[in-house]
């Protein structure tokens, strides 16, 4: 009954949707959907970039040069909050779109409708929260965690933002639940949970945390608005409820959230290495596992982010020790991505060399996690530049640079044609650089003391401030030449084979590129030797 | 079942409700952000929001009943729709998770430490001395001023039992379903409507109790707070639930369910049992403990 993929879309008609509202506005074609992602993702990318140049360009010199104090704590909250929830889930979860259903043979999202307004309350979502930068009062200021009592002593801008909080969890849970739906319900036949590829596991993962902790960051702003507004004494000491207690009830959403911010990444990089090594990947299964460790793990260890707020002995060498436990399932990753690139015949195309920047850096980055992690060494770094150079290692040379390679990597499949390698190479290596030189200094910053969030600071951190905003400004060129190389490719980039390239293993390699409108209008057979992960014994 | 063939799937086009949904959002969360800080008329732009997102659910819900009696939807379709309520689901348990969690801590915690026990936990030494940790209680400067609680064992009770019976009659109303007794089935899921609306009901009424004679607000501190908020948020889903259980009844009425095939009515009974054990909880913790 079932007719392969391959030979049923020689015959496929092009049936897209006529008309900008009705291809993009009410659309159920999980690529389609995907692309707004990314688009999304990328003008936020664009946004919060250009809160960060406010503030890397105030931090230049010591002493207040362009803004006042309160707009650069403005900038450092909008900052945060764009990345986040605006840039970095955003373009995992399209992502997600383009190529979980192509990997494990489904025609769609399980939910296309609901896949379409996952996204289309996104745009909604952030205009309510850019709209507070033009209100009285201004934005929010009480950075992106949000801790009371500072976050509701702000002014108009308390409501917008919790509201805009609750927009993006909608539509993160309806996200997650379609993706998870997809992955459990829709695989083709014979495309076991086993020999999925690991980027869809990641997902599948990521979405259960996503699920599981965006109603309790939803729970936790409601309450901040009810404080601020309704009366409630939640994080009011005075009225019996406690301040702290917010912290703990964020953290238990906000370190799963971290994951979620970096588990697809660990997917990706877990389908470029291969690919670029022609090896299958080293320990699929241990992959799988410890990707689920790691998830599990991030519920048991949020008091490691509130170590100097005040917490039992017990607690803190009980977070400690948990946290440090993190570091065995992410270095089986670490591992089993050199593992699989030794002895492999390696070529060092876009993809592949960002994937490679990946495991370097994001290991710095869970080097000063580790060291983050240590109570007694944490008192000493707590809210310093050194916090702020071990995120933006994880989630700039971790999670972006990850979602930049997938870009590369899967741009092909997406366009049918190829990128120019050599500009690829010239914004890989440019970016390399430039983040190095924007963040590595600000290592050198936290541990002599510079707190974070403040304008202004001592002479004696002047020098190495100077470099971290010379990389940035860098950094500031990286989008436009991103979006010049894809724009380039799309006009002019060579034809791509259905197989782009020539280590790549999966279904979404078996079909043509670019992948047709609907990809599988039948379930797919599935042969072991297409299969990333098909030489897996279990 | 003439879609049930083997190997196709189902995809469905495209379609307006979505957009229409996020408007509705948009305006609800906006014109509430207005309203709440004191902007007025924000209150009509909050009602223009509330009513698309009826039109939304009410369009939405029309294509997708008409597509399934249409015979449209493959038994994959079936199990996605399942899987979807169901994680539905556990999202909401996790958001009651939140408010739950808020008042295990500062039950455990919190006031403990309040009132000067644990080690070096100074507030009590530097700000409250006079301070004894209890429960209940609205903090160390009394906030909202003396109240009473509400006794577990009088219309919290009741309600406990009116819950319990709802869960009993809607599977007696699943079981008469699965039998074929229409007669029955609209009886019994009937009485699970009525017997929501008479737990809302009394909610109600315990709301006006608490506000005119036990000075029990949402003001009243912490525990103030924690009470309105986690029975709210519970009042809120029983209402939806009860809505729900509404359609779901005129659904049964003009005979959109078969024998095997209601997936809707299978939904709404999971989601009134999740109010349930919601409620459960809520009467251990809120009420008696």
């Amino acid at each position: 009954m079932t007719t392969h993929a391959t030979a049923h879309h020689d015959d496929h008609h092009d049936d897209k949707p006529h008309g900008f509202l009705h291809r993009w506005v009410y659309s159920t074609n999980h690529k389609d959907i995907g692309t707004l992602y990314l688009i999304f993702a990328f003008i936020m990318v664009c946004v919060g970039a250009a809160f960060s140049g406010v503030i890397r360009t105030e931090l230049m010199k010591p002493g207040l040069q362009f803004v006042q104090p309160y707009f650069f704590n403005e900038m450092t909250t909008m900052h945060g909050l764009v990345m986040i929830f605006g840039a970095i889930m955003p373009s995992f979860v399209g992502l997600a779109n383009w190529m979980i259903p192509m990997m494990i043979g489904a025609p769609d999202m399980a939910l296309p409708r609901m896949n379409n307004w996952s996204f289309w309350i996104l745009p909604f979502a952030f205009f309510l929260l850019l709209s507070t930068l033009f209100i009285p009062g201004g934005a929010p200021a009480g950075g992106w965690t949000m801790y009371p009592p500072l976050s509701i002593q702000g002014g108009d801008s308390v409501a917008l933002m919790v509201f805009s909080i609750h927009l993006m969890g909608i539509s993160s849970i309806m996200g997650a639940i379609n993706i998870i739906a997809t992955i459990l319900n829709m695989r083709a036949p014979g495309m076991d949970l086993l020999k999925m590829p690991v980027f869809v596991w990641s997902w599948l993962i990521t979405a259960f945390l996503l699920i599981a902790v965006m109603p309790v960051l939803a729970g936790a702003v409601t309450m901040l608005l009810t404080d601020r507004y309704f009366g409630t004494s939640f994080f009011n000491a005075a009225g019996g409820g406690d301040p702290v207690m917010y912290q703990h009830i964020f953290w238990f959403f906000g370190h799963p959230e971290v994951y979620i911010m970096i588990l697809p990444a660990f997917g990706i990089i877990s389908e470029i290495v291969p690919t670029f090594s022609r090896k299958p990947l080293f320990g699929y299964q241990a992959m799988v596992y410890a990707l689920a460790s790691i998830a599990f793990l991030s519920f048991i260890v949020w008091g490691h982010h509130m170590f100097t707020v005040g917490m039992p002995l017990g607690g803190e060498l009980y977070f400690m020790y948990a946290t440090m436990l993190i570091a065995i399932p992410t270095g089986v990753k670490v591992f089993n991505w050199v593992s699989t690139m030794w002895g492999g015949s390696m070529t060092f195309e876009a993809p592949m060399l960002w994937a490679i920047a990946f495991i370097v850096l994001f290991t710095i980055g869970g080097f000063s996690g580790v060291m983050l992690a240590l109570v007694p060494a944490d008192f000493q770094y707590q809210d310093t530049y050194f916090v702020v150079a071990h995120f933006h290692y994880v989630l700039v040379t971790g999670a972006l640079f990850a979602i930049i390679g997938a870009i590369y990597y899967w741009w092909p499949k997406w366009t049918g044609r190829m990128y120019n390698e050599t500009w690829a190479k010239v914004h890989f290596w440019w970016s390399a650089v430039f983040v190095n030189v924007l963040f590595f200094p600000q290592h050198f910053l936290g541990l002599a003391g510079m707190p974070r969030r403040i304008p202004d600071y001592n002479v004696a951190f002047a020098d190495w401030n100077l470099v971290s905003t010379i990389g940035a400004y860098g950094m500031y060129l990286t989008p436009f030449m991103f979006f010049f190389i894809l724009w380039h490719s799309k006009k002019h980039g060579a034809p791509a084979a259905a197989r782009a390239w020539e280590g790549a293993h999966g279904l979404e390699w078996t079909v043509p590129s670019p992948a047709p409108f609907h990809t599988f209008s039948t379930p797919p057979v599935i042969h072991d030797e297409d299969l990333a992960h098909g030489d897996v014994s279990h | 079942m003439s879609s049930q063939a083997q190997g196709s799937y189902y995809v469905p086009h495209g379609t307006h409700w979505p957009i229409l949904g996020s408007f509705g959002l948009f305006f609800t969360v906006g014109g509430a952000a207005l309203w709440m800080n004191e902007f007025d008329p924000g209150k009509w732009v909050m009602a223009l929001g509330i009513a698309c997102i009826l039109s939304m659910m009410f369009g939405w819900f029309r294509t997708v009943i008409g597509e399934s009696l249409g015979g449209m939807y493959t038994k994959q379709v079936d199990t996605s729709f399942r899987m979807g309520m169901m994680w539905f689901i556990f999202s909401e348990v996790m958001f009651f998770g939140a408010f739950f969690g808020a008042l295990f801590y500062v039950r455990n915690f919190s006031i403990p430490w309040y009132g000067g026990s644990g080690d070096g936990a100074l507030t009590n030494f530097f700000l409250w001395k006079d301070f004894v940790a209890a429960w209940p209680t609205n903090g160390p400067d009394q906030v909202g001023g003396i109240f009473q609680t509400m006794p577990a064992w009088g219309v919290p009770l009741l309600n406990t039992l009116i819950l319990l019976s709802s869960g009993v009659t809607i599977t007696i109303a699943h079981h008469a379903l699965r039998a074929g007794n229409r007669k029955h089935l609209l009886i019994w899921l009937g009485a699970t409507v009525v017997l929501g609306a008479l737990f809302l009901n009394f909610q109600a009424h315990e709301y006006i109790e608490a506000y005119t004679k036990f000075n029990l607000t949402l003001d009243t501190g912490i525990y103030g707070s924690t009470f309105f908020m986690l029975t709210g948020f519970h009042g809120m889903h029983v209402t939806l639930g009860a809505i729900m259980l509404t359609v779901i009844w005129f659904r049964c009425f003009k005979g959109h369910f078969t024998k095997d095939h209601h997936f809707a009515f299978e939904a709404v009974a999971w989601y009134w049992h999740f109010v349930d054990v919601v409620w459960l909880g809520l009467f251990i913790f809120v009420y008696v403990l």
